[in-house]
C-alpha cells in the first residue's frame, strides 16, 4: 500500500440495552483514499461514525489517529482532531447566508467588528475551488440541498479536517448532483484527502471507492478492495446468511397445500405514481409471503398502500375478492389489516405508555369509542400477550421505553394479535434486535401463518424470508419483478434475483 | 416497586407518586401562611356558609380551574389553547346580554332582569362551544399549529365580545343568576362545586370511553397513534371542544360574580394562569401523561399564592414579581434535573425522596 495510514479502528464494541450495536468491527482509512462504510439499516454504520466522532463512548477497542492512540470525547473534539462528518441532513443553519455558515463560529474579526469583506472574499475563493459560483451573501437555504451539502463539505476542509465522513450524502441528490459531488471527492482524493464514505447504493459505490467495508447486524463482515469485488458477492455480503448463529433455528417451511383455500387479500396492478409501480399479487389464509429487495426498492411503499397509509392511484385491491378501497389504516384494521410498521420508534411504539397501554391499543381501536376495556380486562389481554410472545418485562404497567428493542417489536406485535386482525403486514419485524430474539418472531411468525392468518413479511435478511415464506416478492427499484414459490425459494435464488436487477440497470458493471 | 437503575426509575415517573411535588409545594405555601398570617386557617360559619381565607382561595380558583381542566386535555394532546381567555369573554358578553334581555339600553344604571336563566346559560356555552370548535377544526383538519391556530381567537375572540357588548360594561342586578357566581350551595362556594363538576365529568369521560388512552397516546406519538387506527382528528377537535366549553362555564361564572360582563378585560391573561396551573400540576407540555388531580393542585397553587401576596399587603407594584419568583420555585422542583442535581450536592446517596 503505497499510501500511509491515517487512522485506524480496531476490535470497536458497542453495546446499548438489550442489543449489541457493533462487535469486534475493525476499519482502517489510508490518505488519498475513498473507503466505503456498508450496511442494511441497523448495521451498525451510523454508530460507528458516533464511536468514532466521541457521540457514543466505545465499551471495547482501540482508535488509532496518524499513528497514536487516541481517546475521542465529543464531536467538537474530534473536530479539533481533524475529523469531520457531513450528516444526510445538512447540520447548518439555513437562514444565515453562505459565508457566515463557512465561517460560523470563528468569523475574521477587525476592530471588534466581523470582518464582512473579508468573510465574503474568503468564501468566494472557498467555493471557487468547488467550481461553486454563488452569491455568498444569499440565505444558504435558498440553495438546492446539493449545494449546501457542497457547503457543509468546503466548511469541514476548511476547519482542516484531515478525515472527512460524508453520512448517506447521495440519498436525497439527484444524478447530476451525485456526478458533481463525486467529481470533488474524486478531486479531494487525488489532493491526498481521506474519505468515509457512507451509503446503502451498490453502484455508487464501484463508481467512486476504492475498498469497501461491510457490517452486517454490527458485525464486522470485510474489507474488501472495490476492484476485487462483484457486485454479486457485494450484496450477498450485504444481506448476509447467518448460518452459524440461528443454526438453532429450525422452522419447517409452511406445508405446501397450506393456503389453498384461497386469497384473503389480492392486488389488480394496485400502484401508486412516484412511490410503487402497479403490482399484482395474492395473499393467502396461512400464508407467509417474504417481501425482498434491498432498502429503497418499494417494500414498504407497497405495505403502506396495503394498510392503507397511501391510497392507491391506479388498480384494484380485493379482500375476500370484493375491491375495498382504503383511506386511511381505520378502514383496513376493519377489515382485518394489521401493519406492524418499519420504523419501530417513530411509527410503531408509543414510549411514555405502559406495555398494558401499548398492547390494547389497536383493539380499543377496533372496539369504538362506546365499548371500553375496563382495567381489569386490559391486564388480563396484556398479561396473555406477555406470557404468549414471552416478552421480558418486569409488569405490564412498565413504560414501553425501557424495553429491549426486541421486546418493543414483541409489544407491537402483540398489540396486532390482539386485535385479532386477517391479515399483518411485519416490516422489518427483526431489525436490530439480537439474535434470540430475531429467532423467535421468526418462528412466530411461522406459527401464526399455520393458525391461519394471512402473513406478509418484509425483511432485508434474505435468509430469513427464504425460511419462512411459501413465496417471495423480489422488489426493485420500486417495481414487483418476480415472484417466487415453492422449490425456488433459497436464499441464493432470491439474492440472485436481486443482483441480476442491479447488473441490468447499470452497464458499467 | 421495581428494582431498576436510578436513570431508568427516573424515567419511568412510576416510582413516586406524580402528585406529590405538587402538594408538597401548596403545603409549603400554606405552611407559610399558618406561621405570617395567623387567622388564615381560620373557618367561621355565617349564615349557613363557610366564611374564611381557605374557602375564599377555592371561589377565586374556580374559573381558573375550570379552564386548566379543559387546558390539561388539550396539553395532552400535544397541544395549546391559548384562547381560553378571550372565550371566557365572549361567553360572559353572550350571558349578561340575555340577562338583561330586552333592556339594551346600554349605559344605563344596571338592569334589573329576570330572564329565565336557561336559555342564558344555553347560548352562552353554545357561543363557546362554537369557539372551542372553530379551535378544533384549525388544528386538526388544516393543520394549523395549535398556538397558532387558538391565537386567532385569542385576539379577534375579545373583539367579537367588544363587539357584542358595544364596547360598553354591561351592568344587570338578576340575583339568580348572580348566585352562580357568589352563591353558596351545602355551605360550599358554588363556583366551586362547579369545577369539581367538571372535573368529574372529565374523570368519568377519560376513564370510561377510550378517550384518555387515545388522548395520551395522541400526545405520546401522533404518527403511531393514527398507524394504530386512532382518529386523532377527531379526538384532537374534541379536545379543543371541551377546552371551548370549560372557558365559557368559567365566562358565565365570572360575570356572575362581578355582575357585570367587560368584555375588554374579562378573562385577559386567564390563559397564562390555566396553562401554569396544569404544568405544575404535573401534565407534560410536550403531551402524553396527564393528571387532572394535578390541576386541580396547581389552580389551587396559583389562588393560595395570589390570595397570600394580597392578604400579606405586598405593594402592587411587586406582586407579579413575587408571584414568578415562586412560579419558578414550583416548577424547579419538580424539575428531575434539579432534584438530580440536589441529590449529588448532598452526597448523591439518598433513597428517592418521597417514594412513599
Amino acid at each position: 500500500m503505497p499510501n500511509p495510514e491515517i487512522l485506524r479502528l480496531a476490535g470497536i464494541t458497542k453495546s446499548f440495552p438489550g442489543v449489541l450495536a457493533l462487535s469486534g468491527v475493525d476499519f482502517t482509512l489510508q490518505q488519498g483514499e475513498i473507503h466505503a462504510l456498508m450496511g442494511e439499516n441497523g448495521a451498525g454504520k451510523s454508530t460507528l461514525i458516533k464511536v468514532l466522532t466521541g457521540v457514543y463512548k466505545r465499551d471495547a477497542g482501540r482508535i488509532e489517529y496518524r499513528g497514536v492512540p487516541v481517546e475521542v470525547h465529543s464531536p467538537l473534539q474530534a473536530q479539533d482532531l481533524g475529523i469531520s462528518t457531513v450528516y444526510q441532513e445538512v447540520n447548518l443553519v439555513p437562514n444565515l447566508s453562505v459565508a457566515e455558515n463557512l465561517f460560523l463560529g470563528r468569523q475574521p474579526m477587525s476592530a471588534g467588528q466581523i470582518a464582512w469583506k473579508a468573510i465574503n472574499e474568503r468564501a468566494l475563493e472557498i467555493l471557487a475551488r468547488f467550481d461553486l459560483d454563488l452569491d455568498v451573501r444569499e440565505n444558504l437555504g435558498g440553495y438546492t440541498l446539493a449545494i449546501q451539502q457542497m457547503v457543509a463539505i468546503a466548511r469541514a476542509l476548511e476547519l482542516n479536517a484531515r478525515v472527512l465522513i460524508l453520512d448517506e450524502p447521495t440519498s436525497s441528490l439527484n444524478v447530476e448532483e451525485v456526478d458533481k459531488l463525486f467529481l470533488q471527492m474524486r478531486r479531494l482524493k487525488s489532493e491526498g484527502q481521506a474519505i468515509i464514505f457512507i451509503t446503502h447504493f451498490v453502484d455508487q459505490v464501484f463508481q467512486i471507492s476504492d475498498r469497501i467495508t461491510v457490517l452486517r447486524n454490527g458485525g464486522y463482515i470485510g474489507t474488501y478492495p472495490t476492484a476485487e469485488i462483484t457486485k454479486v458477492e457485494l450484496i450477498s455480503k450485504l444481506l448476509g446468511r447467518e448460518y452459524e448463529k440461528l443454526s438453532e433455528l429450525a422452522v419447517a417451511r409452511p406445508r405446501e397445500d397450506a393456503g389453498r383455500e384461497g386469497a384473503f387479500l389480492r392486488t389488480e396492478a394496485l400502484g401508486r405514481k412516484a412511490s410503487i409501480k402497479p403490482f399484482s399479487i395474492q395473499v393467502r389464509r396461512g400464508e407467509v409471503v417474504g417481501c425482498a429487495g434491498l432498502l429503497g426498492s418499494g417494500r414498504s411503499e407497497l405495505a403502506s398502500l396495503l394498510f392503507g397509509i397511501q391510497s392507491a392511484d391506479s388498480g384494484r385491491l380485493l379482500v375476500d375478492e370484493r375491491a375495498v378501497r382504503l383511506g386511511n389504516p381505520r378502514k383496513a384494521m376493519r377489515l382485518g389489516i394489521g401493519l406492524s410498521p418499519e420504523d419501530r420508534k417513530a411509527q410503531g411504539l408509543i414510549q411514555d405508555l405502559s406495555v398494558r397501554e401499548n398492547i390494547i391499543l389497536a383493539l380499543q381501536v377496533r372496539q369504538g369509542w362506546l365499548r371500553n376495556l375496563g382495567s381489569r380486562q386490559q391486564k388480563e389481554i396484556a398479561e396473555r400477550y406477555i406470557r404468549l410472545l414471552d416478552i421480558k418485562t418486569p409488569s405490564s404497567e412498565q413504560l414501553t421505553r425501557n424495553l429491549s428493542g426486541g421486546n418493543q417489536q414483541k409489544v407491537i406485535i402483540a398489540r396486532w394479535l390482539a386485535s385479532a386482525p386477517r391479515f399483518l403486514i411485519l416490516d422489518e419485524p427483526t431489525r436490530g434486535i439480537d439474535v434470540g430474539a430475531k429467532t423467535e418472531i421468526q418462528k412466530l411468525i411461522v406459527q401464526l401463518a399455520r393458525d391461519g392468518l394471512a402473513v406478509l413479511f418484509i425483511s432485508s435478511e434474505i435468509e430469513e424470508i427464504a425460511r419462512c415464506s411459501g413465496t417471495v416478492l423480489v422488489l426493485h427499484n420500486r417495481e414487483v419483478v418476480e415472484t417466487l414459490r415453492g422449490q425456488d425459494i433459497e436464499d441464493r435464488v432470491i439474492m440472485n434475483a436481486i443482483a441480476e436487477r442491479h447488473l441490468e440497470g447499470s452497464p458499467d458493471a | 416497586m421495581l428494582e431498576q437503575s436510578p436513570v431508568a426509575a427516573g424515567r419511568s415517573r412510576r416510582g413516586v407518586n406524580p402528585l406529590a411535588w405538587p402538594l408538597l409545594a401548596l403545603a409549603i405555601i400554606l405552611l407559610f401562611n399558618l406561621i405570617v398570617t395567623p387567622d388564615f386557617f381560620s373557618v367561621s360559619v355565617k349564615d349557613g356558609h363557610l366564611f374564611g381565607s381557605l374557602i375564599d382561595i377555592l371561589k377565586r380558583a374556580s374559573p381558573t380551574l375550570i379552564i386548566a381542566l379543559g387546558m390539561t386535555l388539550v396539553i395532552a394532546t400535544g397541544g395549546i389553547d391559548i384562547s381560553v381567555g378571550s372565550v371566557a369573554a365572549i361567553a360572559g358578553s353572550v350571558a349578561a346580554l340575555l340577562v338583561r334581555g330586552s333592556n339594551i339600553a346600554y349605559l344605563k344604571e344596571a338592569a334589573h332582569a329576570s330572564a329565565p336563566l336557561l336559555p342564558v346559560f344555553a347560548f352562552a356555552l353554545l357561543a363557546a362551544a362554537a369557539c372551542g370548535l372553530f379551535n378544533g377544526s384549525l388544528v386538526s383538519l388544516v393543520g394549523i399549529q395549535p398556538i397558532v391556530a387558538t391565537l386567532i381567537l385569542m385576539i379577534t375572540g375579545r373583539g367579537v365580545a367588544v363587539l357584542l357588548t358595544n364596547g360598553y360594561v354591561l351592568n344587570f342586578d338578576h340575583p339568580r343568576f348572580e348566585s352562580v357566581g357568589i352563591g353558596y350551595l351545602l355551605g360550599l362556594p358554588f363556583p366551586f362545586l362547579l369545577a369539581i363538576g367538571v372535573f368529574l365529568i372529565l374523570l368519568l369521560f377519560t376513564r370510561f370511553t377510550p378517550l384518555g388512552l387515545f388522548i395520551q397516546s395522541i400526545g405520546g406519538n401522533s404518527v403511531a397513534s393514527v398507524y394504530s387506527g386512532i382518529s386523532a382528528r377527531t379526538v384532537k377537535a374534541l379536545v379543543y371542544l371541551v377546552s371551548g366549553l370549560c372557558a365559557g362555564a368559567a365566562g358565565v361564572i365570572m360575570t356572575a360574580d362581578v355582575k357585570a360582563a367587560d368584555a375588554n378585560y374579562m378573562g385577559l391573561w386567564l390563559e397564562l394562569d390555566a396553562i401554569l396551573a396544569v404544568v405544575i400540576g404535573g401534565t407534560n407540555m410536550a403531551g402524553g401523561r396527564y393528571s387532572l388531580w394535578g390541576t386541580i393542585v396547581g389552580a389551587l397553587i396559583i389562588q393560595s399564592l395570589t390570595t397570600t401576596i394580597l392578604t400579606r399587603g405586598v405593594q402592587v407594584q411587586y406582586t407579579l414579581i413575587v408571584k414568578a419568583v415562586v412560579v419558578i420555585f414550583v416548577i424547579l422542583i419538580q424539575s428531575e434535573r434539579t432534584r438530580e442535581l440536589l441529590r449529588r450536592l448532598r452526597g448523591g446517596r439518598l433513597p428517592e425522596a418521597g417514594a412513599s
